[in-house]
């Protein structure tokens, strides 16, 4: 039986149980469901949840355990001298036995091969068997338990909340629960990483050229992961970013904080909040086709020679894009500033721009420098614009006009190849995840703190 | 007092010169200080305004598509006898392209041999899927002469729009001199047409721009919009309930929240390597799976679909809760009769918000293989496809002039999506707005 | 006591008793302390709520009345930092006691709170709501029944016998909390809570209500918050009077408004503070 036809099953087992167990209730109440504890249908409800929790759990642990079993299997059945081969070809050997079990086609195939196929397929189909029964069984067993044990003092109804309530709980461990998968998953590939290539290789080079061809095979040169000039020019096109992003985004928020008509205000900031909203593979596009060309043509007239891909092109197109979360965020700071402080200038004769400069902007500055470094750390894990934008030579030059490459189309560079995933060249991906998550954690961290910070002295 | 004063005309009040010059200067920085505010409005809009009208113009044209007609002898001694074989994978042997060939030849009649390689490139390398299915549909057309309308090349539709100029050299062309001629022939004898690109939006991908569609990235992102809504909506909201309606203030909650807020700031491209490792490399589900994409997807729009949710949860008056309570309700009832009901257009509007969000992302999809070239439409969520901003991220990186305004056309669906799903949440953010 | 235990563990619903005499306590609370974290807002009180009378809880702001009131239906359970301790018994059962689950006792001791809080569906989905919940109908009709008898008891039924599926936050304030009392009915309360039920009303509204209050005696025994001595006068039998979280003086209403025993009281109901 496949997994979503048993699952089928329970559902459907389980609305059976939902009916036995409201039948049930009405029954030991002696037809009048007023002598019940719950209303008869919490019974039932009861009765189906015991069913398909326990059977749903079987599914899953089995469906989670039994590859790594099965695997185990395939490994036992493989003749000696395939066994003796490096751990990646047994690896190769055994995706090739599993894709042939299930009638896929592979290259390669050794009768040995064909014989632990069908193996495999047997242990697999026997395993499901065994699974549904397992199930199903366990299934009747806590759901039939459940049904037999009612009487109209069950306290059906404090039973069903307490496992919904238990159901939101793990929704909202889920959080947690995907902070621990990536910090784990990424630590756990970086660590494999550090293995082949030395520390000092990856944090204080300043070359980086993951050979393709040695492949990190052999004790061959494994290439050089120097992340200085990814970082360098990570840091470089956010900062050209922040530097249009922030004067525009500042400026467009106390504007329309303090000076915008309502009306001007309600069709201003959802317009600028579009911004925000367009995907980044579009805005990529837009640098690609229009502001790189633009710039290059520009360069021309101008007897500068500009590349239509620059930290340039990709800054400009990125500022745009974080215009609106410095100032839809600042603006929100903006007028949280109590009018007190406001009217206390006004009342001294200060024109509204000295009110706002000298007044509000310094009470709302930890706000603003919260949103700033928010907005920065968009601006560094951004993505599709730099892919498509910034250039992929990793190069370290201070000239703005020239491409430069990041952090970020460094992953999509390395886990877009057909390299093996064990391969450093992959590896090295995670590294340079890892670290981009360790340095836009602590900023958002950091600014959230302020702005939570911010808003407790004002509130 | 300044004992050097002057009248001030429009006031009647007397105010010192150095006063009235300091005023003046005031003024005018405070007149500066609105101009750049509004400055700094405009050029963020006119950013707006340049990329939308840049997209749409590039885009425009992809929405047609010229079709040359032509009639098409279907001689019964190249196609299979038996009917059953007669379908699209009995007749994939059928030298569709040689009819297609033969067709145009007989159309305009070459003289050398390379009159007739030119003419064959008027059409598209594509063209024939056009022809086999109309003849898979009606095999009784076999043996007979159809007239169908096919596809034509990227050039040629290029030159029929005008997107190509046909003054420059011809060396600086794609399309030659001769070629031309045969364009204008077959434009007066009323064989060539524009019609709506209905391949831009059922085909998969194609190395020929004129054949390249958005058709199977549609049906990917769909999936994947699936898996998100049947995944974030239940659990989104659910932890939502739970945070703001039931979890006691202690270490554990602030955990909680703490860990979504940063969630909600971590860079997308993470969550891509999260799926890599956790959903491709150890759970081993298929790459370029929508599934894998959607739970990608789904874990990235969770902290958005929670904090909105429980700003929804929020503004439900406590009153509301009392009065259940009060007459013997449980908690757990009151919550799921009453607030949720009442907060239901709010976690509508943050769902789809989410999606937006979900369907526009790209990056994490690259990580999980979603990249691939994908030709033929996928049956379930587990068969790969790719997705919509994927498949504009793919084109934008080719290089054929006709792939520009593909992409562009691809962006302008993607938006139109967007923009209606955003209007939506708005329309409904409005309509059941209540104040309490 | 013990006997009444084994009752509650075994989950037993005790049917309420038929013919108590009045003059009995319904509700008793003994040593009563409520704590807001740190903060004590109730000191010790000691007071019986006798069966079919209506128990007039008064004070000035602050006071602690409310915090009472709620403690009695444990609607302060809501409150995460809110903690009580000494015993409430409702029919000498302690109704703190982990056994008893605190949606029967809601069940049987209603509320009506300050602001009228109707369900922003129909009048009638308002009313019928709690029978619903708690299973107290086989059929339509009998809900039927039960929404025009509340309805009826809480003197509302000739205003809206003919607009049922019109909203109920669409009537009068003093509709909307009659409507809130009638909701209250349904679920057939032995006693009925009113936390400040007049303070949002107008006067001609409020005088609909108190005449309410003395027709439901009858059946329900009634604790009643309010601010206005007046109030508390005119409809209560019993009387007490908080005082910075203590329970001051309590007896007669009678007996408190003319001839009160502890200065505070006079005090207060003489309007030199409060």
């Amino acid at each position: 039986m496949s997994v979503s036809m048993l699952l089928a099953v329970v559902l459907i087992c389980a609305a059976v149980f939902y009916v036995l167990g409201n039948r049930r209730a009405i029954g030991v109440s002696g037809g009048d469901s007023r002598q019940l504890h719950s209303r008869p249908n919490y019974y039932g409800i009861l009765a189906a949840l015991w069913f398909a929790i326990p059977a749903i759990a079987v599914i899953v642990v089995w469906q989670v355990l039994q590859g790594h079993f099965l695997e185990g299997g395939i490994v036992d059945s493989l003749p000696p001298d395939v066994l003796e081969r490096s751990a990646d070809q047994v690896r190769l050997v055994v995706a090739t036995i599993k894709s042939l079990a299930f009638g896929g086609i592979a290259s390669g195939v050794e009768p040995y091969m064909l014989e632990s196929a069908a193996g495999y397929r047997s242990a697999h189909g026997f395993s499901q068997t065994l699974m549904s029964i397992m199930s199903l069984a366990l299934g009747l067993l806590v759901a039939g338990t459940t049904v037999a044990r009612i009487t109209p003092q069950t306290r059906a109804r404090n039973g069903v909340e307490r496992i919904v309530k238990a159901m939101l709980i793990a929704c909202a461990s889920l959080a947690i629960l995907t902070t621990a998968g990536i910090v784990l998953s990424m630590l756990f590939e970086t660590i494999n990483f550090f293995k082949t290539v030395p520390l000092s290789n990856f944090f204080f080079s300043t070359e980086w050229d993951p050979r393709f061809s040695s492949a990190g095979r052999d004790g061959g040169d494994t290439g050089q992961f120097g992340m200085i000039p990814l970082m360098v020019g990570t840091m470089y096109v956010a900062f050209v970013a922040m530097l249009v992003a922030v004067p525009i985004g500042l400026l467009a928020a106390m504007y329309l904080a303090e000076y915008a008509t309502p009306k001007f205000r309600a069709t201003a900031k959802p317009m600028l909040e579009i911004l925000a909203g367009i995907p980044t593979v579009v805005y990529g596009f837009f640098a690609l086709v229009t502001v790189g060309p633009f710039l290059r043509d520009t360069g021309d007239i101008m007897g500068l020679d500009i590349d239509a891909r620059s930290v340039m092109t990709a800054g400009i197109v990125m500022g745009i894009m974080i215009i609106p979360f410095i100032s839809s965020l600042s603006d929100d700071v903006i007028t949280q500033v109590p009018r007190s402080l406001r009217e206390g200038s006004l009342g001294l004769g200060a024109t509204k721009s000295e009110t706002i400069r000298k007044v509000i902007f310094p009470a709302a500055l930890p706000g603003i420098v919260g949103s700033i470094l928010l907005a920065a750390s968009r601006a560094i894990g951004e993505t599709m614009i730099v892919v498509m934008a910034a250039g992929v030579a990793a190069n370290l030059s201070g000239n703005p006009f020239e491409p430069m490459t990041t952090v970020t189309v460094k992953i999509v560079n390395q886990l877009t190849g057909d390299n093996e995933f064990t391969s450093p060249q992959t590896l090295v991906a995670f590294a340079l995840g890892m670290t981009l998550f360790v340095i836009t954690l602590g900023l958002n961290i950091f600014a959230l703190h302020i702005v939570r910070k911010y808003r407790e002295q004002y509130d | 007092m300044s004992t050097q004063s002057e009248v001030s005309h429009s006031i009647g009040a007397t105010i010192p010169a150095e006063v009235s010059r300091r005023l003046k200067r005031r003024y005018a920085a405070e007149r500066r200080f609105q101009a750049y505010g509004i400055g700094a409005i405009m050029i963020g809009l006119m950013f707006l305004l340049i990329m939308f009208v840049s997209i749409i113009q590039a885009g425009l044209p992809a929405f047609q598509e010229t079709r040359i007609r032509l009639d098409v002898e279907l001689p019964a001694d190249k196609f299979p006898d038996d009917p059953a074989e007669q379908t699209a994978e009995g007749m994939r042997l059928v030298g569709w392209t040689g009819l297609i060939q033969q067709a145009i030849r007989d159309q305009l009649q070459p003289e050398t041999r390379a009159d007739a390689l030119a003419m064959h490139k008027l059409l598209s390398p594509n063209a024939e899927v056009g022809l086999r299915d109309i003849v898979v549909a009606d095999p009784s057309l076999i043996g007979k002469s159809v007239s169908v309308w096919l596809l034509s090349a990227g050039d040629v539709d290029a030159i029929v729009k005008g997107t190509m100029s046909r003054d420059v050299p011809e060396t600086q062309r794609t399309i030659s001199d001769r070629q031309l001629t045969f364009i204008d022939t077959l434009e007066e004898q009323d064989r060539l047409r524009s019609q709506f690109a209905f391949t831009l939006f059922s085909a998969g991908a194609s190395s020929y721009p004129e054949s390249a569609g958005i058709g199977v990235a549609l049906v990917g992102s769909l999936y994947m919009m699936l898996v998100v809504l049947c995944l974030a909506l239940p659990i989104g909201v659910a932890a939502a309930v739970y945070l703001e309606e039931f979890a006691p203030k202690n270490r554990w909650t602030d955990v909680i929240e703490v860990n979504i807020n940063n969630l909600a700031a971590v860079p997308s491209i993470v969550f891509g390597l999260l799926g890599l490792a956790v959903f491709i490399n150890f759970v081993e589900l298929p790459r370029s799976a929508p599934l894998v994409g959607g739970l990608v997807l789904t874990l990235m729009t969770l902290p958005t679909v929670i904090i909105a949710t429980r700003a929804a949860l929020k503004a439900v008056p406590p009153s509301i809760r009392e009065a259940a309570l009060g007459i013997g309700a449980s908690k757990m009832q009151s919550i799921f009769h009453h607030v949720l009901p009442l907060a239901a257009p709010g976690i509508l509007t943050s769902i789809i918000i989410g999606l937006a969000q979900a369907l526009g992302e790209t990056a994490p999809l690259l990580m999980i293989g979603m990249v691939a070239t994908v030709f033929t439409y996928p049956e379930t969520p587990m068969d790969p496809a790719t997705a919509l901003p994927v498949q504009i991220f793919m084109w934008s990186g080719l290089p054929e002039r006709g792939f520009v305004a593909r992409t562009s056309a691809g962006i302008m669906v993607l938006l139109t999506f967007l923009i209606f799903m955003n209007a939506v949440a708005v329309y409904l953010r409005k309509k059941f707005e209540r104040r309490w | 006591m013990s006997a009444v235990e084994t009752n509650i563990q075994s989950e037993t619903v005790v049917p309420p008793q038929t013919a108590t005499p009045s003059n009995v306590a319904k509700m008793r609370g003994r040593d009563v302390c409520v704590f807001y974290g740190e903060k004590q807002a109730l000191f010790d009180v000691n007071i019986d709520i006798m069966e079919r009378e209506v128990t007039a809880l008064i004070g000035p702001s602050g006071c602690g009345k409310s915090t009472f009131l709620r403690c009695l239906n444990r609607m302060n359970d809501v409150v995460d930092i809110c903690r009580v301790t000494g015993d409430i018994t409702l029919d000498s059962q302690d109704i703190y006691d982990r056994a008893v689950d605190v949606v029967h006792l809601r069940a049987r001791v209603g509320m009506v709170f300050q602001k009228p809080n109707p369900f922003p569906k129909s009048i009638y989905e308002n009313i019928a709501y709690g029978p619903r919940i708690h299973g107290l109908t086989r059929n339509k009709a009998e809900l039927d029944e039960i929404v025009e008898t509340s309805l009826q008891k809480a003197g509302l039924w000739k205003e809206v016998k003919d607009r049922l599926d019109s909203p109920g936050t669409g009537l009068s304030g003093g509709q909307q909390q009659r409507l809130c009392i009638a909701r209250a009915i349904a679920v057939a309360p032995e006693v009925i809570l009113m936390d400040e039920p007049c303070s949002a009303l107008d006067p001609i509204a409020t005088a609909k209500i108190e005449d309410l209050i003395h027709e439901l005696r009858e059946n329900y025994t009634i604790a009643i918050v309010t601010h206005s001595m007046q109030q508390a006068a005119r409809v209560s039998q019993k009387t007490a009077f908080f005082h910075l979280g203590n329970l001051v003086e309590y007896g007669e209403t009678e007996q408190i408004f003319t001839n009160p025993k502890d200065e505070r009281t006079q005090g207060y109901i003489t309007g030199r503070f409060g």
